[in-house]
C-alpha cells in the first residue's frame, strides 16, 4: 500500500464519518469594521488532535484563536466546543486556554505565582497547587527562577513562563499563538518535541499557530494553510507536503520547482505538459484538463535526478547549465538554469563522503524525475 | 575628556539640587528661624533678626534669644490642633472622593480608542487654561441659594427651598474635589495607559470573572498611579487656603485659613511661620512614603 510521506497513521479522526469534530468553526466571518480578517471559514478540529494553523502576517490566525479563545466574536457564523454553542459564552467559563503572542505575563507577580494563577482561580488545594507548579516549572527547565519577576527574565524565558501558566490548568483545548517564536533552534526543537509528548502524555488537543512551516510539520496532525482570512489547504504535513493544492501552499511549504506549461495531450488521468524549454511532463493528474490549457507542475528539489547523459524515453527531463552549488553538509542544493532561464533547484543527498566525478559550475547537464514524485497544480 | 564629562555629569545632578536648595531649603530655613523667634512691634515684626554685619558672635547672640515658645503655644491652645485634624480629615476626605470620581474617568481614557485620548487628555487639563481663583468663583454662583445650581433643582421641581451648600464643608469638599481632579486623574490614566489589555485577556482566560480581574490585574498594577494622585491631591489639600475661603463657612477650620489670619489679621509672624513648619512636618510622613514608592516602582521596571 501506498502512502504519503511514508507515515502509516492510527490516529485519524478526520477521515472517520462517526467521529463529531471536537472544535467545530461553522461559517465563521469576522469583520473589524470593514476589514474582513476571517472569510467564511469552516474548519473541524478533533478531541486529542495536534492543529497547526500556518499562514503569513496577518491573515486572520490570531484572530481564529481569539474567538475560540472568547475575546473576539463571530460577526457571522458559530464556533462549537464539544458540541456546545460558544455563543454568548465569557472567556473565563470556556475549558480553554491560551498561551499568548505576547505572553501577556502578570508583571507584578512572581514566575510561581503567574503559573499558579489559574489554578488559585479554580480553588485548587495550595499543596496541590505547589506541587503542580513545581512540574510545571521543571517542564519548561525554569526551577531556579520560580522566584523572579517577569522583568528579570529573558525573552525566551518569558515564553516558557507563558507556555507553562498556560498548561498548568491541563484546558481540555489549549490554543498557542507562536508558542516559540523566541526560542533558539536548539531549544525550540527540544521543545516542540516535549510540548508532543505533553499533548500525548494529557491526551489534549492542541490549537498551534505559527508562521514556522518546519515547526507546523514537526508538531501537528493536521495542518490548515491560511491565506487572508481563508483556509487553503487543510492535510497532514505529509499531504500538504507532497500533494499541495495550489501553487500558493506549494511554495508556502518548503522549496519546489514550479513548471508552467500547456496541456498537449490528456488520457485517462494523464496529463502532458510542454514547457516553454521544449521539456514534457507526463504525470497523473487528479484535476480535469483540456488540451491548449495553461498547467502547471510542481516538484520539491530532493525528488529530481541529475545526470550528466541524457535519461531514456526523453520525457520528464530538461538540460541545462549548473548556475550555483551550496553544500549543506548533509545535502548538496544544485541551481541549474534551463535555455529559457528558469532556475530549477535539485538537492542531493549526501549519502558518501567523497565522490568520485563531482559536477562543476557551467557543466551541461539533465534533470529528470519520476512521473509520480511531482504534483499536477490545480489553477 | 574623561574629566569634562565628569564635569558635566555631576552638573546634571547639581542642578536639580541647586534647584532645591536656592528654591526650597533657603526660605524654609528663613520661616524656621522666624518660628523659633519673639512676636514685636516693628518692622519686620519679630525679634531677633541677624545682621550678617555683626559676624559669627551676632548669629550667636541671636540663636541664644530662640525659644520653642511658639510650638508650645500652638500645642497649648486647641484651635490650632482641630485646625490640623480638620485640614487632615478635609484633604483626606477629598482625596477619597477625588480618588473615586478620578478612577472610572482615568480608566475610560485609558481604554478609549487611541485617536481620541490626546482630545480626552486636553479636556482634563483644560480647566487650567483659566485662573484657579475665577473657577473657584464660579463655584460660588453655581452654589449660592439663588445660584444655578438651587435654580435647576427647583426648576426640575425636585426640592422646594433651595440647598445651603455655600458656606459649608460641603462645597468644600466640592472646590477641592473639582480643582485637584485633573492632579488624580493624570497619574492614574498614565499607570493604566500603559497596562497591556491582554493582561485582563490572560486573567479572564485563567478563570478570572472581569470583576475579580479587576481586583487582581487592574488594581495592583495602579497602585502606583493611586498613590502619586492621592498625594497629588492629598499635600495641597492640607494646605489649602483659597477654598475653605471662598467657599467654607465660618465654622470651617483649616489649617491654610489660620495661617492666613495669624500673618494678616494678627501679624504675628512667628506664631505662623510656627504653623507653617509644623505643618511641613506633618506632610513630611506622606512624601516620603510618596518618594519610597516612585523608587521602588521605577526599580520594578515600571
Ligand atoms: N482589533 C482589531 N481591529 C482591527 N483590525 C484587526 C484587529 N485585530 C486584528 N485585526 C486585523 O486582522 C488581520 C488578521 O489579524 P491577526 O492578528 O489574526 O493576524 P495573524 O495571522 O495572527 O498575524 P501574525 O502572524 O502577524 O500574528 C490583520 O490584518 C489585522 O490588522
Ligand atoms: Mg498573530
Amino acid at each position: 500500500m501506498k502512502s504519503l510521506g511514508s507515515i502509516r497513521r492510527s490516529f485519524e479522526p478526520w477521515n472517520d464519518p462517526n467521529q463529531r469534530p471536537y472544535i467545530a468553526f461553522e461559517n465563521i466571518t469576522k469583520k473589524f469594521g470593514d476589514f474582513v480578517a476571517v472569510k467564511d471559514l469552516t474548519l473541524h478540529i478533533f478531541q486529542r488532535e495536534f492543529f497547526a494553523l500556518l499562514g503569513g502576517s496577518g491573515c486572520g490566525k490570531s484572530t481564529l484563536l481569539r474567538m475560540l479563545a472568547g475575546f473576539e466574536n463571530p460577526t457571522e457564523g458559530q464556533i462549537l466546543l464539544d458540541g456546545e454553542n460558544m455563543s454568548g459564552v465569557p472567556p473565563y467559563k470556556r475549558p480553554v486556554n491560551m498561551m499568548f503572542q505576547s505572553y501577556a505575563l502578570f508583571p507584578h507577580m512572581s514566575v510561581e505565582k503567574n503559573i499558579a494563577f489559574g489554578l488559585k482561580q479554580d480553588g485548587m488545594a495550595k499543596s496541590e497547587i505547589d506541587d503542580r507548579v513545581n512540574n510545571m516549572l521543571k517542564l519548561v527547565k525554569l526551577d531556579q527562577f520560580g522566584k523572579r519577576k517577569p522583568h528579570q527574565l529573558s525573552g525566551g524565558q518569558r515564553q516558557r513562563v507563558a507556555l507553562a501558566r498556560s498548561i498548568a490548568k491541563r484546558p481540555k483545548v489549549l490554543l498557542l499563538d507562536e508558542p516559540l517564536g523566541a526560542l533558539d533552534k536548539k531549544l525550540r526543537e527540544e521543545t516542540q518535541f516535549e510540548l508532543m509528548d505533553l499533548q500525548q502524555d494529557l491526551g489534549l488537543t492542541f490549537v498551534v499557530v505559527t508562521h514556522d512551516q518546519e515547526e507546523a510539520m514537526t508538531m501537528a496532525d493536521r495542518i490548515a494553510v491560511m491565506d487572508v482570512g481563508r483556509i487553503i489547504q487543510i492535510g497532514t504535513p505529509a499531504e500538504i507536503y507532497e500533494a499541495p493544492k495550489s501553487e500558493f501552499v506549494a511554495s508556502f511549504i518548503g522549496d519546489i520547482n514550479i513548471f508552467r506549461g500547456e496541456v498537449t495531450a490528456v488520457k485517462g488521468g494523464v496529463v502532458d505538459i510542454e514547457t516553454p524549454d521544449g521539456m514534457v511532463i507526463r504525470s497523473e493528474t487528479p484535476h480535469a484538463h483540456a488540451t491548449g490549457e495553461k498547467a502547471s507542475f510542481a516538484i520539491r528539489p530532493e525528488k529530481l535526478r541529475v545526470s550528466r547523459t541524457r535519461p531514456e524515453g526523453g520525457i520528464n527531463a530538461a538540460s541545462g547549465e549548473v548556475w550555483d552549488i551550496g553544500y549543506l553538509g548533509d545535502m548538496t542544493v544544485f541551481h541549474i538554469k534551463l535555455k529559457s532561464g528558469d532556475v530549477v533547484k535539485a538537492s542531493l543527498l549526501n549519502a558518501v563522503r567523497t565522490v568520485e566525478d563531482p559536477f562543476s559550475y557551467d557543466e551541461e547537464i539533465w534533470v529528470s524525475f519520476a512521473p509520480d514524485s511531482g504534483v499536477v497544480l490545480s489553477n | 575628556m574623561k574629566l569634562i564629562s565628569a564635569i558635566t555629569r555631576r552638573l546634571v545632578i547639581i542642578v536639580p539640587y541647586a534647584w532645591l536648595l536656592i528654591f526650597f531649603l533657603v526660605p524654609f530655613l528663613i520661616v524656621l528661624k522666624i518660628s523659633f523667634s519673639e512676636p514685636v512691634m516693628s518692622m519686620p515684626p519679630y525679634a531677633p533678626t541677624i545682621d550678617l554685619a555683626d559676624g559669627i558672635s551676632g548669629i550667636f547672640d541671636a540663636f541664644r534669644q530662640f525659644s520653642f515658645s511658639n510650638y508650645l503655644w500652638l500645642t497649648e491652645d486647641s484651635l490650632y490642633i482641630n485646625a490640623y485634624i480638620s485640614s487632615i480629615k478635609i484633604a483626606f476626605i477629598s482625596t477619597m472622593l477625588t480618588l473615586l470620581i478620578g478612577f472610572p474617568l482615568a480608566y475610560g481614557m485609558a481604554r478609549a480608542p487611541s485617536s481620541l485620548r490626546p482630545t480626552l487628555l486636553m479636556l482634563v487639563i483644560l480647566p487650567f487654561w483659566t485662573s484657579f481663583l475665577i473657577r473657584v468663583y464660579a463655584w460660588i454662583g453655581i452654589l449660592k441659594p439663588e445660584g444655578l445650581l438651587n435654580q435647576a433643582l427647583m426648576a426640575i421641581g425636585l426640592i422646594d427651598d433651595p440647598l445651603i451648600i455655600l458656606n459649608t464643608d460641603t462645597a468644600v469638599y466640592i472646590g477641592i474635589v473639582y480643582s485637584y481632579l485633573p492632579f488624580m486623574v493624570l497619574p492614574l490614566y498614565a499607570a493604566l495607559e500603559k497596562m497591556d489589555y491582554a493582561l485582563i485577556e490572560a486573567a479572564q482566560d485563567l478563570g478570572c470573572t472581569p470583576i475579580s480581574a479587576f481586583w487582581k490585574i487592574t488594581f495592583p498594577l495602579a497602585i502606583p498611579g493611586i498613590v502619586a494622585g492621592c498625594l497629588l491631591v492629598f499635600i495641597p489639600a492640607v494646605g489649602e487656603f483659597v477654598i475653605p475661603d471662598l467657599l467654607g463657612g465660618s465654622r470651617t477650620l483649616m489649617i491654610g485659613k489660620t495661617l492666613w489670619s495669624e500673618f494678616f489679621n494678627n501679624r504675628d509672624w512667628p506664631v505662623s511661620s510656627a504653623v507653617a513648619v509644623l505643618l511641613l512636618l506633618i506632610l513630611v510622613v506622606p512624601i516620603m512614603f510618596f518618594q519610597q514608592m516612585q523608587a521602588k516602582s521605577q526599580e520594578s521596571g515600571r
